[in-house]
């Protein structure tokens, strides 16, 4: 039996100063280079296959496969073209809160994992695109890449094996969008953040129109521990059809908010037992699974295994496991609002479903959450959102829909209520981490 | 060699100080236009915001219209057309954090500063100005409500932790970062963030209480990964078991 939870990325973030080379390298960190050289880039990849490893950026694809798609050799005119990595390290889902950690506190496991990734698809230069607005987490990257450099462990002949890599650190500048992969490539090109068409696919037109993988931080960090302890131990975690450990991270009404490091498959209800349960004297009123991108789920949920496969049979995603949690205190309206506000401001204007879409879902959900309208505003905000899903350029608005949906699905007298109150039944006080003992009451 | 005639004064040309620091962002790409990004954090530390001979300058350097630059600049909220107080104050407001508390966080502030939303207080002569600013998701729920000071982290504030933070900005006390270092002001910030380091990367923890918790459980447990087959590596087997 696997344990409960099973620390490996957050294994040393207790560590006196982990941030450093020396306290990493004292753990074993860089070993997994050693490992790497002495195999073919090809059997690096198929160790990575083999591990089970899946995307921890949202959608779950699988690592080694997207790896597999760099092609290689000459183009068809004879010309090589550079390969590529690019680390999302854009962080700005709403909930979404672990890869900004796992940088603060060991950055050299993402510049580890960076190195074996770039030996094992011939790339020799790879960018980490960081959102701006985390400033410390920023100077740890610059620092640890500065220090890899000192080391030997980037440049040119890595440790006399021929490989040479450059690790440029690139901070970004505020726009959620610039998360989604292609839309990140144009922003890394020093455009506006708009996604691009596909096909081609960045493993075959990326950045700089070369071959090009582009990977979540927590999938790239998990790499150096794979080819440490090798692609059995890593899939001896988790389940069938979702190997390993990942990060799930908890936040809101719960006694102990944060990082929980576990084998996927893992439920919510154990999650929050660890936590200490939710917000004492409350009862659990709605998550995200994974960022307010993906559908809401209640208390009837609480046993669903949080796997790509058991989310997804819920009616969800397991998207960036971002579980954030909600109390008896919270109104589901107010909330959904606030994220389709969030969405209208982050669209990117490219295509018209979603940027007059959102804009229209904000008026008619504003309006509802006064108490003004009626109940067939209700089936206007549905069909409003099945003029968006699927209709539009990039999942930026499939993820708009969601909270909308879902919660309609779950909690439409709620909305009813709006009307017939003539307004919002709740006190936001009550719901708020310093609520006076009065209002909870 | 050109004199700056000032820090926010558009007249005249770029001093060649910041000339030669553009270029150098510029030769850290394989293609220009990817420092574009940077160059614009960097056009902001100097001068406070983005200005009209910023873009000008990018575009000279880069080859590019100067309304492409713009279209650049506008399209990213980390860039200022607008002038930028001494300290970036930014309330998270998107939904875990508003209802957390980040809602009446950013009302109370606003009225103690006496500001709307992206707007700065009056500089009152040698003392701090703060431009205070509602930010989405900051990737730090775990220690919502959040506030961003210079985009450095103030976990689990309060409406009054937070009035207090902004009176020490203003009268010029040290600030810490929960999980960072001393705040620093909002053009040292930009600064770094153009890839100019500052050397305090080893300030600060390495992880709140919040990024602990597995971990922690885990070790009053004595639960772990998987043992590994060779000796020394990453994991402990389970002591006892
Ligand atoms: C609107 C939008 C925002 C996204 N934001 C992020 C992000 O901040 N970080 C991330 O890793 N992936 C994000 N993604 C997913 C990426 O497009 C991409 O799937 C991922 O980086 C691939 O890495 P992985 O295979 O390692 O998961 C986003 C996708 C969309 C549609
Ligand atoms: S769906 Fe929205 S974010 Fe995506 S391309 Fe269209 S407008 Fe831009
Ligand atoms: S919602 Fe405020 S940091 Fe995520």
């Amino acid at each position: 039996m696997v344990d409960a939870l099973t620390p490996v990325l957050s294994a040393h973030w207790d560590s006196d100063r982990p941030w450093t080379l020396e306290s990493y390298e004292a753990t074993g960190g860089y070993s997994a280079l050693t490992t790497a050289f002495a195999l073919s880039q090809d059997d690096v990849i198929s160790m990575v296959k083999d591990s089970g490893l899946r995307g921890r950026g949202g959608a779950g694809f699988p690592t080694g496969m997207k790896w597999g798609f760099i092609p290689q050799g000459p183009e068809k005119d004879g010309t090589v073209k550079p390969h590529y990595l690019v680390v999302n390290a854009d962080e700005s889902e709403p909930g979404t809160c672990k890869d900004i950690p796992l940088m603060m506190a060991t950055p050299h496991t993402l510049v580890e994992g960076v190195i074996l990734t770039c030996y094992a698809i011939r790339a020799n230069h790879a960018f980490i695109y960081v959102r701006g607005e985390v400033l410390q987490v920023v100077r740890r990257l610059q620092r640890a890449v500065q220090e890899a450099y000192l080391a030997g462990h980037l440049g040119t002949d890595i440790h006399g094996s021929g490989f040479d890599l450059d690790v440029t650190v690139h901070a970004g500048a505020g726009a959620y969008i610039c998360g989604e992969e292609t839309a990140l490539l144009d922003s890394l090109e020093g455009r506006r953040g708009q996604p691009r068409l596909r096909p081609p696919f960045p493993a075959v037109a990326g950045l700089y129109a070369a071959p090009t993988v582009i990977n979540n931080v927590e999938s790239i960090a998990s790499v150096p521990c794979i080819v440490r302890n090798g692609a059995d131990w890593f899939a001896s975690m988790g389940t069938e059809k979702s190997k390993g450990m990942t990060l799930y991270s908890l936040s809101g009404h719960v006694a102990r908010p944060g990082q929980l490091e576990a084998p996927l498959g893992i439920t919510l209800r154990q999650l929050l037992d660890l936590a200490g349960g939710v917000r004492e004297g409350h009862q659990l009123k709605f998550w995200t699974p994974g960022g307010s991108s993906t559908p809401i789920l209640t208390d009837e949920h609480l046993d669903v295994p949080l796997d790509y496969e058991g989310v997804g049979a819920a009616g969800s995603m397991l998207g960036t496991k971002a579980l954030q949690i909600f109390d008896d205190t919270t109104c589901v309206v107010r909330a959904v609002l606030r994220w389709t506000e969030f969405y209208k401001h982050e669209s990117c204007g490219k295509c018209t479903p979603c940027r007059e879409g959102t804009w229209w879902l904000v008026q008619t959900l504003s309006r509802l959450e006064q108490g003004r309208g009626e109940e067939s505003d209700l089936e206007a905000l549905l069909d409003q959102c099945d003029n968006i899903l699927g209709r539009s350029f990039c999942a930026l608005a499939d993820g708009a829909v969601s909270p909308i949906t879902s919660s309609i699905q779950y909690f439409r007298q709620e909305y009813v209520d709006h009307l017939e109150n003539g307004g919002c039944p709740f006190d936001p006080a009550r719901s708020t981490l310093f609520a006076p003992a009065e209002a909870l009451a | 060699m050109t004199v700056s005639t000032g820090p926010t004064d558009e007249a005249g040309p770029l001093d060649a100080t910041t000339v030669a620091e553009l270029r150098q962002i510029i030769a850290r790409y394989p293609q220009s236009r990817s420092a574009l990004i940077p160059m614009l954090h960097l056009l902001q530390s100097v001068e406070g915001r983005v200005t009209a001979r910023g873009i000008e300058m990018c575009a000279d350097l880069l080859g590019i219209s100067a309304a492409e630059v713009s279209g650049v600049a506008t399209f990213y909220t980390m860039y200022k057309r607008r002038p930028v107080g001494t300290y970036h104050v930014g309330v998270c407001t998107n939904t875990l954090c508003a209802v957390m508390g980040g809602d009446a966080i950013f009302e109370r502030l606003k009225d103690h500063l006496d500001v709307g939303n992206d707007e700065t207080t009056p500089d009152d002569g040698g003392g701090a100005s703060i431009t205070l600013e509602h930010v989405e998701c900051n990737a730090a729920c775990d220690y919502a409500p959040v506030v961003m000071v210079n985009w450095e982290f103030m976990d689990n504030q309060t409406p009054e932790s937070a009035t207090r933070l902004v009176d020490d900005l203003r009268q010029g006390k040290e600030v810490r970062s929960t999980r960072g270092p001393r705040i620093c002001t909002w053009r040292e910030a930009e600064r770094v963030l153009a890839g100019f380091p500052d050397d305090r990367a080893d300030d600060g923890p390495a992880a709140g209480p919040a990024s602990l918790l597995g971990l922690r459980i885990a070790r009053e447990q004595g639960w772990s990964a998987p043992p590994t087959e060779h000796a020394g590596g990453t994991q402990n087997p389970k002591e006892g078991s």
